[in-house]
């Protein structure tokens, strides 16, 4: 039986500082970071005063505790590492911004989340402003790439079964994220890939095609593999795995979430139940990644290990028939119950569109967005691809600032509403345990000195530290545990009624 | 494998919807296109200044 597919994403964004000569990435993404905990702080919207505690990430070190972002928002170059209120994490990783969403139960609340990050780092880019010195800016982007061979990623997490054999899930995951690009891609001008130029590609559907070289591995900046191996569950390791997913592209638009994460999370049920029969071994993975993002008619035939072919859009249809199969005989509890039946639907829909004419999509899917701007300029300056000008439409479309923005600005459907994103930039969702995470901190901060995803420590004045384990993913709901929150005064009272 | 099951393009319940959906889905396509057309009008407003610069100078570090 399929495990309850809990589920989120975590974004790199791309950082430059304006009006300085050439900016340094891990001070601009620290200022960032820093002037949005710190004016939280002084708002007392919440107490993001707490550090990530690595101990389930690198065995040895201590938790970072006080060590927090407590000072105020100055040009501070130290990694700041951020538990929000709403369970998410806000850090700096390599060069980059980066958020993770909160542990999401379906695909919906992953694209609220993955919103709420957005007008996050919108919010940090107005409050880094003001510490900047007149006449510089911070622009942030949303993607992947800077169209100078440098990519950046945006990952997704699956919770999964242990038991499941790594081998199944490898050929299934492959033979959905090869052909899944159809609409999860944000589209790119030209190509990054060694030994192509622009007057071959002069316009992909994706931003992170041309950055895999291997089909299975452990690496994520170098030789970047399709399936990640990276075993590193954030949860009791005897029961679960995440599978770690690093082949999508960020997306601006919310369908292209919304589809990336529900069809993924249905695939890998379905791997889970033995439900897919028939599999679909490329001859070459990593040809076959390029060759669907590279081909537009979404026509191209993909040879497959048997000496037959099959397109992307007939693979997709394949996977989708067996998963409305499946949930017929298993019901949609693990993918989301309602949400699960809107990612068929909208899933059937899409496909339905791509193969008829894609440019309908243009409300919807990201690559047919872009594209359809893009081509539009181009017609009304008679210019070709090659034209530096569409090279900085196309790097617009993901910029952050809502007056630059053109991802806004090209009519894609909307799934959620400003309200509830607004919600979610400071309270967790109430159905897996960033319940419980976000709501001790939004309560008793001062008393949380260190949090992860698998773990939160108190200090409540004792001579040691306690620390809360949390190896369940779908326990410290609001169900579970909203009474005993709600009841105990602080986490001393808290913690004595959880052991009780 | 046991069985290879023929490939098909789509399911016959799908090009029947086609038929049927087609008139909607062109106006869906022709107010996109308007929208579009809006846009245009109005990019050179929201560009950023000296966008080709702009784009010619990004660089990012590799991560993940």
């Amino acid at each position: 039986m399929a495990l309850h597919k809990v589920l989120g994403i975590e974004t790199e964004y791309g950082i430059v500082v304006r009006g300085v000569g050439e900016s340094n990435p891990v001070s601009a993404s620290s200022l960032l970071i820093n002037a949005y905990v710190g004016e939280l702080e002084r708002e007392r919207l919440a107490g993001p005063k707490v550090g990530w505690d690595f101990e389930d990430e690198q065995p040895g070190n201590d938790a970072r505790g006080a060590s927090g972002p407590s000072s105020p928002p100055d040009v501070e170059t130290h990694l700041v590492n951020a538990v929000l209120t709403n369970g998410a994490r806000y850090y700096v990783d390599h060069a980059h911004p980066e958020i993770s969403t909160p542990e999401c139960a379906d695909a919906r609340a992953v694209v609220v989340f993955d919103r709420a990050a957005e007008e996050i780092v919108r919010a940090s880019i107005v409050a880094a402003n003001r510490l900047l010195p007149d006449g510089q800016e911070l622009v942030v982007h949303k993607n992947n790439s800077d169209g100078k061979g440098n990519s950046y990623g945006c990952h997704e997490n699956y919770l999964m079964a242990r038991s499941t054999p790594f081998g199944r899930i490898v050929t299934h995951a492959t033979a959905h994220f090869v052909s899944r690009q159809i609409f999860t891609g944000s589209g790119k001008v030209g190509v990054e890939a060694a030994g192509l130029s622009a007057s071959e590609v002069p316009y992909q559907l994706t931003q992170r095609a041309d950055f895999f070289e291997a089909e299975v591995g452990l690496e994520t900046t170098l030789k970047r593999p399709i399936i990640n191996t990276r075993d590193e569950p954030h949860a009791d390791a005897q029961k679960y795995r995440r599978l770690h997913v690093i082949t999508g592209d960020a997306n601006c638009s919310e369908t292209a979430t919304f589809l990336k994460v529900g069809t993924t999370a249905f695939v890998l049920s379905l791997v889970e139940d033995e439900a897919l029969p028939k599999t679909f071994q490329f001859r070459s993975a990593v040809a076959a990644m390029r060759q669907v993002s590279y081909d537009l008619s979404l026509a191209a035939p993909l040879e497959l290990v048997d000496g037959t072919t099959i397109t992307a859009l007939e693979l997709q249809w394949e996977l989708l028939d067996r998963s409305k199969k499946w949930a017929d005989e298993r019901g949609l509890d693990t993918v989301g119950g309602d949400v699960g039946a809107q990612v068929l639907a909208e899933w059937e829909s899409v496909l339905t569109s791509l193969e008829r004419d894609p440019m309908d999509l243009a409300d919807r899917l990201d690559w047919v967005a872009k594209y359809r701007l893009l081509e539009g300029y181009r017609e009304r300056h008679g210019i070709g691809w090659e034209d530096q000008r569409l090279a900085a439409l196309a790097l617009q479309y993901h910029d952050m600032r809502p007056e630059r923005s053109l991802a806004d600005r090209v009519g894609l459907r909307r799934i959620t509403d400003d309200d509830e994103v607004r919600h979610a930039m400071t309270n967790p969702p109430t159905d897996t345990r960033a319940y419980f995470r976000g709501t001790c901190l939004q309560r008793w901060a001062s008393q949380v000195v260190a949090a992860n995803w698998d773990s939160i420590v108190f200090d409540i004045g004792q001579s040691s530290l306690r620390r809360v384990p949390m190896m369940e993913p779908m326990r410290g709901t609001r169900s579970h545990v909203g009474t005993v929150l709600d009841e105990s005064a602080d986490p001393a009272e808290l913690l004595a009624r959880l052991n009780g | 494998m046991p069985e290879r099951e023929q490939k098909r393009k789509s399911a016959p319940a799908r090009e029947t919807d086609e038929v049927v959906e087609a008139p909607g889905t062109s106006e869906t396509g022709e107010k996109l296109k308007a929208d579009i057309d809006d846009l245009l009008d109005e990019i050179d407003e929201v560009l950023e200044t000296n966008a080709e610069d702009f784009v010619r100078s990004y660089v990012q570090k590799g991560g993940e």
